[in-house]
């Protein structure tokens, strides 16, 4: 199975002097697909995708990305990968067209500038220069530097990070459209929405090992994760009472509103009416919301991936 | 080769639109031409070429401080990282950094030429070869110091202050600012050890002894040696990354930058030649009644 992945990753090692920042980190990325690492900062997601651009070297642990070591294997690797890297720039008085005219210059195959300009709605932004675009026009500049070469794969670290949510959105549309064109994209996050959104799979990262890993949907399925029931009602109930209510595991308050964790939840729904009925309560509102790949992180660690 | 014109290409777009490297590289070194005229030359215009000379050195001289700091603001904000994912290598950035420098410096050579001649009436061209062979192995030379730095250091800040003391070295004790036979003996036989002293020795003789590039290939044989060593050197040491710091052995190779000079220093320390050469032409300004330079 491993020889038809584009991407292989084999208990990966690494320690930056006392800090153990990879684990023995294994996994596999198929062909066309786009595979997430979601964890919190400090899990290990930026160590593992610069192990994979050959911009680090791997303790102990074995790479493969279209069959090359990124380590060894020069220009042949550089011409099959593009990547948006975490913490990058480009000079200030670079203009938007020649940056990607330079990087398209550095490969055999290349799109054409005016066709990225186009595609990442950049053509009015040509000639501004690097220090004059917004966070989400210099973040779509990295996307389309990241496909200028046509690369068989394309690493996107954090690719939303730090940018509002409608710009963030913007650019959720930008990597659907390359997966669109079935490019194989590594991508990594803190966001549960951009893992759940984009990913066909997901690998959840903590401490440096992964601790899950399957599509948003297997993750949700196997996982002991509860739905969540929010009510509001018409005046204050005791919480001891909701928490017995059938099928809820907990019940937490929130301002106005019950937080009822459940395993069965259209039991819980019909003895949370019949409850309310006898203390002569009225239901204000309810929402039912199924666990989330932040619950299951939350499950799986104890923590939030905020935290 | 193709990676190294794109760059350099690239390059020269960002220098031109930079103010600050259009103050230190051209109006600076222009400045200085007119106060030195304004202070040296007032009265006697054939100190013209040698003035013009030490000018064009200190010309020559600045590429090393621009192409440090150009390279480690690179490093620090991160544009060099995103470089490195490209098929672009440490050579091709570093030749790029060498070679921009040098076709952004001889525009200004010629203004200074341009000036001294028309506009201050300078006699003489002195000799062209010689200057213009000069002027490329300085330039390559210092610029590969600056390259040295910027391998060796970490942080802006340890750049500036190597910087600052490289530069006044350079400044004051290699015969650019104030004449070497000026100089205390003790500095004179310092100064023989210094990459600044052979560029203005090698200008000045150009300049005022009409020297060609055969009689001046000491000091070009030294340059070039440095450069070569300089650059190897910087391209063993790259770093893309601010995080990956320099190893301490990596400033002890870098001094191995300067034994061309050490070695040139030692023989001139021995025979005096460019003592004596420098005596002379520093006199041949001293002596009013000569009005054209000195044919060698």
């Amino acid at each position: 199975m491993l020889s038809t992945a584009t991407i292989e990753v084999e208990n990966l090692m690494k320690r930056y002097g006392d800090v153990e920042a990879l684990r023995g980190v294994s996994f596999t990325v198929n062909e066309g697909e786009v595979f997430g690492l979601l964890g919190p900062n400090g899990a290990g997601k930026t160590s593992t995708v610069e192990i994979l651009e050959g911009m680090r070297t791997p303790d102990s642990g074995r790479v493969r990305v279209c069959g090359l070591d990124p380590q060894s294997s020069g220009v042949e690797f550089k011409n099959v990968i593009g990547a948006s890297l975490q913490s990058t720039a480009l000079p200030d008085k670079m203009r938007v067209r020649e940056a990607l005219d330079l990087f398209g210059s550095f490969y055999p195959r290349r799109r054409g500038t005016p066709e990225l300009l186009k595609r990442f709605g950049l053509e009015e932004k040509r000639n501004a220069f690097y220090s004059q675009l917004s966070g989400g026009q210099k973040q779509r500049l990295a996307l389309a530097m990241a496909i200028v070469n046509e690369p068989r794969v394309i690493f996107l670290d954090e690719p939303t990070a730090g940018l509002d949510p409608q710009v963030r959105r913007e650019i959720y549309d930008v990597i659907e459209e390359l997966k669109k064109e079935k490019k194989t994209i590594l991508l990594t996050t803190h966001y549960i929405e951009e893992a759940e959104r984009l990913c066909d799979r997901v690998a959840i990262v903590d401490h440096g090992k992964v601790i899950a890993l399957g599509t948003p949907r297997e993750l949700k399925e196997r996982s002991g994760a509860v739905t969540r029931i929010t009510v509001r009602l018409a005046q204050p109930e005791n919480n001891g009472a909701l928490s017995n209510l059938e099928g809820v595991t907990e019940c937490r308050t929130e301002s106005d509103d019950y937080l009822l964790y459940s395993t069965r939840v259209p039991r819980t729904i019909v003895a949370l009416v019949k409850h309310l009925e006898e203390q002569n309560n009225e239901l204000v509102s309810l929402e039912i919301s199924a666990p989330s790949l932040e619950d299951i992180f939350l499950e799986l660690t104890g923590r939030r991936l905020r935290d | 080769m193709r990676h190294t014109w794109a760059l350099t290409m690239s390059r020269m777009r960002l220098a031109i639109r930079n103010r600050a490297f259009l103050f230190f590289s051209l109006i600076m070194p222009i400045a200085f031409l007119f106060i030195y005229v304004g202070i040296y030359g007032k009265d006697n215009r054939q100190t013209m070429p040698y003035l013009l000379a030490e000018v064009m050195a200190l010309t020559v001289m600045g590429s090393f401080w621009g192409l440090s700091v150009q390279l480690v603001t690179f490093r620090e904000q991160g544009i060099l990282r995103r470089f490195r994912i490209t098929p672009v290598g440490a050579s091709a950035m570093l030749a790029s950094s060498l070679l921009s420098n040098y076709f952004l410096t001889l525009p200004t050579i010629f203004i200074e030429f341009f000036l001294a001649r028309w506009v201050f009436h300078m006699t003489g061209l002195g000799n062209l070869a010689g200057v213009f062979v000069m002027v490329t192995a300085g330039t390559i030379s210092f610029a590969s110091l600056g390259l040295i730095v910027a391998s060796v250091t970490n942080t802006m800040q340890e750049t500036q202050i190597i910087n600052q003391i490289i530069w006044f070295v350079f400044l004051f004790l290699s015969g650019a600012t104030l004449p070497l036979p000026m100089l205390p003996k003790f500095v004179q036989a310092f100064s023989l050890y210094l990459p600044a002293t052979y560029l203005v020795s090698g200008l000045q003789r150009a300049m005022m002894d009409s020297a060609g590039p055969a009689s001046l290939g000491a000091e070009m044989i030294s340059m070039v040696g440095c450069a070569l060593i300089a650059f190897l050197i910087s391209a063993q040491l790259f770093r893309w990354d601010a995080e990956a710091k320099a190893p301490r052995r990596a400033k002890l190779w870098a001094i191995s930058a300067i034994i061309p000079f050490l070695l040139l220093g030692a023989w001139e320390t021995a025979n005096g030649r460019l003592r004596s050469h420098a005596l002379n032409d520093f006199k041949s300004i001293s002596q009013p009644s000569s009005t054209e330079p000195r044919e060698h």
